[in-house]
């Protein structure tokens, strides 16, 4: 079988496709390896709910998300071959997303300072099970 | 090939060269899948700051505890562990199909394309079967009016919420009416017809004292955006599968018609697969944000 050209004189390059599926199976063992760990985690959460501090509660959530964070550079770099692509292709689509950091530190503490406020102002929400003191209603009035 | 004569009715990229060295159709599917990224983004930091905002949100691990056919087993984590790595596998037999097409081998993409499929029709019916369970599912709950009720999780019911004590419970039991006591008794036996009936001739104090003597687990409900966010986003990362298979279906039909035998080339392969990979790396997030975490 002879490889594939693209008849289309706009484009000068192709990447080199002429290798083996090693490195596919070798990223699909990755991920695996990966998940595993991630839901071992989770298992550990689970196993250990009300024996852990919050700092270490947080500190493995956060363990979980930056391995979900690997998982997603490992598909996108290889599965969806973009490792493989143009520098400024990449820029254009990474850098963009950048936004996300800034989005989830000003929204994540938007919604931890609306659980604050409404903590303060008694059980105005049905949905509000903790027992707020009596001292902390009366010094809001 | 910078040397090739141009062939006439070649559409240009405007400038009639490639700015990223990559066909149109494939930069274009690139921006789709960011812009999408933004989308599911959005709807996860939503559910984010929904979820940061409420002092009780809803537990994965008492949610999603439940696998097909093992009853009332307690599960966490198992049938979604199975749902990502189908859709991890699926993932790896579509890069398969585009390395196939790389090397124009037909039959190799016919192969990996179906294997695709199957992966994600798979993926579709646990994610079926979970709505379902969750749907049609019978939890205990304290209504606001201080009865209690028996509720599946829905976009407007959710009954997870923080455990009742046995007192809290046993008061709520004598404000229930008839009706709903005989529904909170059937849900101790389930399946068994004959038991039904006799619950329903029974008078309110004997359900009271069979539901209060019974290890059943009675909840305050939970913050009512559960359902929602669940439900919109897991729905809207499976409308996703649902079209990804649906494309992966016709790409097997164009290349079994030899379509891209006579093009020279694999390109709509890998834009398909581009598509495949997005979903899979969506649902590693969604994994992330309401199972695992």
């Amino acid at each position: 079988m002879s490889a594939q050209h693209y008849e289309n004189p706009e484009i000068t390059f192709q990447p080199d496709h002429s290798g083996g599926t090693k490195k596919i199976w070798k990223i699909f063992w990755v991920l695996s390896a990966l998940t595993i760990v991630e839901l071992a985690l989770g298992y550990f959460l689970y196993a250990k709910d009300g024996q852990l501090g919050n700092a270490a509660v947080l500190t493995t959530k956060i363990v979980i998300g930056i391995l979900t964070l690997a998982k997603a550079y490992y598909i996108v770099s290889v599965f969806m071959h973009l490792g493989d692509e143009v520098r400024n292709l990449i820029m254009t689509i990474v850098v963009p997303l950048v936004l996300f950091v800034w989005f989830i530190i000003a929204f994540l503490a938007d919604g931890e300072s609306w659980k604050n406020l409404r903590n303060t102002r008694g059980k105005s929400r049905t949905y509000q099970t903790e027992e707020v003191s009596k001292g902390a209603v009366e010094s809001h009035k | 090939m910078g040397s090739t004569a141009i062939p006439t009715g070649t559409k240009w990229w405007s400038g009639g060269k490639s700015p990223f060295n990559v066909s149109y159709g494939k930069v274009m599917m690139w921006y789709f899948l960011m812009s999408d990224a933004f989308t599911f983004g959005a709807f996860l930091i939503s559910y984010g700051t929904i979820r940061f905002s409420v002092n009780n949100w809803a537990d994965p691990n008492k949610v999603f505890n439940s696998f097909p056919f093992a009853g009332h087993a307690n599960l966490p984590l198992a049938f979604v562990s199975l749902m990502t790595f189908i859709l991890i596998f699926s993932s790896v037999t579509m890069v398969l199909a585009v390395h196939e097409g790389h090397q124009m081998n037909k039959k190799g993409v016919e192969k990996y394309m179906i294997l695709t499929i199957i992966g994600g029709a798979a993926f579709l019916g646990c994610q079926a079967w979970e709505w379902t369970h969750l749907l049609t599912g019978e939890h205990v709950a304290l209504l606001n009016d201080g009865t209690l009720s028996v509720l599946p999780t829905t976009v407007k019911m959710n009954p997870w919420g923080e455990a009742l004590s046995h007192s809290e419970m046993v008061n709520a039991l004598q404000k229930t009416s008839h009706e709903q006591l005989v529904a909170i008794a059937n849900t101790l036996h389930h399946g068994a017809e004959n038991a039904h009936h006799a619950a329903a001739s029974l008078t309110n104090q004997e359900l009271i004292n069979q539901i209060a003597s019974s290890e059943i687990h009675a909840t305050h409900t939970g913050p009512i955006a559960f359902g929602g966010y669940f439900f919109g986003i897991t729905g809207f990362h499976g409308f996703h599968v649902l079209s990804g298979v649906v494309i992966n279906i016709i790409m097997y039909i164009k290349t079994k018609l030899g379509h891209f035998e006579q093009r020279g080339h694999y390109e709509m392969i890998e834009k398909a697969g581009l598509y495949w990979h997005f979903v899979d790396l969506v649902w590693v997030f969604v994994f992330l944000c309401f199972y695992l975490v």
